[in-house]
């Protein structure tokens, strides 16, 4: 449903210039979720904003079944595609109620019945009405980001790019977003493509994986061979090492 | 005998609803081991670490019924007392090496500075703040000690903050959150930095973290912390047979790379729990 092939992102910044993604391809199928891990600094948060449009590929091509997506992206791409940003606390205005947050993209996409689509979509993230007229300051991080879903979700887009829903929250908040869109996603059949540098986040959501490292893919993996610990190169191997946490052994 | 003492810490803020307390009676004794401390945002874990060093922002304050550090009573410490104390003997380091590191002023002079202030001569601090900045295992000190900190990627910025609060040879290092903003490989490089530096040195440490599982592959013993208090004691190595709700409740909720529960297990809070 979603190609991307030998994308390249290059930032200039005056005399130098910065290539923060260096020739990255994947496929994502309709309907499958599909992680891209890697630290900070590897370009993934990169990829997820050149599909949206928000950062300046440089050379590859991003198509959306099979037709390249226009430049710069129209309201039809925003309709079938939304982002959920990292930090639910930088990503919603401060002085925007939820209410005004879930309905400027019903005006800018012309849809109807507004009144009752806001009401649905509080609902799917387990917000109800009362959150209705809140501004951002009076949600706790969890609530936040659950209004960040449901705007995203507000437009019923077929895919959902999600560049760390829960890193900024805590580990039990975690677990209620994850739920929240693990059941979303089976619910509607949504296609995601979700960012993390938390290989067990990745490994809860996502079918099939690619690690990146330095703008390059390093290896795409399936959920099993991750299981599997099949790990093709080092990089991939020191990733899983460091996610089981501090041993002592390998302090020698 | 034990390095640190705490009986009864109490941190309070005035709010407009009246005083709120969000550290409740938290004891302990610390040797020279390693203690977690864990709990979700808001739980007081911070608090608690910055009212050890007397670092309760103003207008919050912090009573204690005992607060004693190797023999000195800390609650009765005037300003000048705590400035011999604090860098010298017992010191923290803060989670983002970004918002602590002084913006314009050379890395290696940051470090002089704390040994300046503690009476060490000039060719003298220079020569300690390089072999640190060795120690934490900078390939490069000569260039790193003549850096300023945004020249620095934020591994680099946490060692060197490591550095500052070790120079001086401390007996006891708070560190709160000191990996978090780390990537996952360059985090266990640093606890390994600081794992060397406590055996080495046998200094008592305080690892403050939101990290359960990290906290407990690193450190002796845990507390876990809840709405101001200390819900429960653990060897880390007993993680497994946690008996509080919310300890259970908070290793069950993380996804693994092997498990495959759906959807995962939440936390009901109960309202017992703050009690």
């Amino acid at each position: 449903m979603l190609t991307v092939e030998n994308l390249e992102v290059t930032f200039s910044t005056g005399a130098e210039d910065v290539q923060a993604v260096r020739g990255v391809s994947f496929d994502v199928a309709r309907g499958e979720s599909y992680g891209i891990v890697g630290e900070s600094g590897s370009g993934k948060s990169t990829v997820l904003r050149a599909i949206c449009g928000l950062a300046p590929t440089s050379a590859g091509r991003i198509a959306l079944d099979g037709q390249p997506l226009p430049r710069p992206r129209d309201a039809g791409f925003y309709r079938r595609v939304q982002m959920v940003f990292q930090d639910p606390y930088a990503s919603l205005h401060p002085r925007h109620t939820v209410d005004s947050v879930l309905s400027e993209p019903l005006a800018i996409q012309g849809f109807d019945r507004r009144d009752e689509r806001i009401a649905r979509a509080l609902d799917d993230v387990g917000l109800g009405q009362g959150f209705r007229f809140r501004y951002p300051h009076q949600l706790s991080g969890g609530q936040r980001q659950r209004v960040a879903v449901a705007r995203a979700l507000i437009l019923e887009p077929q895919i959902l790019l999600l560049d760390e829903p829960t890193s900024a929250l805590d580990a039990s908040i975690q677990a209620e977003v994850l739920n929240l869109l693990d059941g979303l996603r089976a619910e509607r059949g949504l296609t995601y493509v979700l960012v993390s540098h938390d290989l067990a986040v990745v490994s809860h959501m996502c079918e099939r994986l690619l690690v990146m490292q330095h703008g390059q893919a390093v290896e795409e993996l399936t959920r099993d061979a991750l299981r599997a610990r099949a790990a093709g190169t080092d990089y991939t191997r020191r990733l899983l090492k460091a996610s089981v946490g501090f041993t002592r052994e390998d302090a020698a | 005998m034990s390095l640190l003492a705490v009986e009864n810490l109490r941190v309070t803020f005035p709010t407009r609803q009246g005083p709120s307390e969000v550290v409740r009676g938290v004891c302990f004794t610390l040797g020279r081991e390693r203690l977690g401390i864990v709990g979700e945002s808001g739980s007081g874990k911070s608090q608690t670490g910055r009212a050890l060093l007397g670092l309760t922002p103003a207008p919050g304050w912090a009573s204690a019924d005992r607060l004693e550090f190797d023999g000195t009573d800390l609650r009765s410490l005037s300003a000048r007392d705590w400035r011999r104390l604090r860098g010298k003997r017992m010191s923290m380091v803060m989670q983002d090496p970004k918002f602590s590191l002084n913006p314009v002023m050379a890395v290696g002079k940051q470090l002089m500075e704390v040994l300046r202030i503690h009476g060490a001569g000039r060719a003298e601090a220079r020569r300690a703040a390089l072999e640190m900045l060795e120690a934490v295992q900078i390939r490069d000190p000569e260039r790193v000690f003549r850096a300023y900190p945004h020249e620095l990627s934020g591994g680099m910025g946490q060692r060197v903050m490591i550095a500052m609060m070790l120079v001086s040879a401390p007996d006891l290092l708070i560190a709160d959150e000191p990996t978090s903003a780390l990537d996952v490989t360059i985090q266990i490089e640093v606890l390994r930095i600081l794992d060397k530096l406590v055996s080495e040195r046998g200094m008592g440490l305080i690892f403050i973290s939101h990290d359960l599982r990290l906290v407990s592959s690193f450190c002796d013993r845990v507390l876990v912390m809840y709405a101001g208090r200390v819900v429960e004691e653990l060897r880390a190595a007993d993680l497994g047979q946690a008996r509080h709700p919310y300890t259970q409740g908070l290793l069950n909720c993380l996804p693994q790379i092997d498990g495959d529960r759906r959807p995962l297990p939440v936390l009901n809070r109960e309202a017992s729990w703050a009690e």
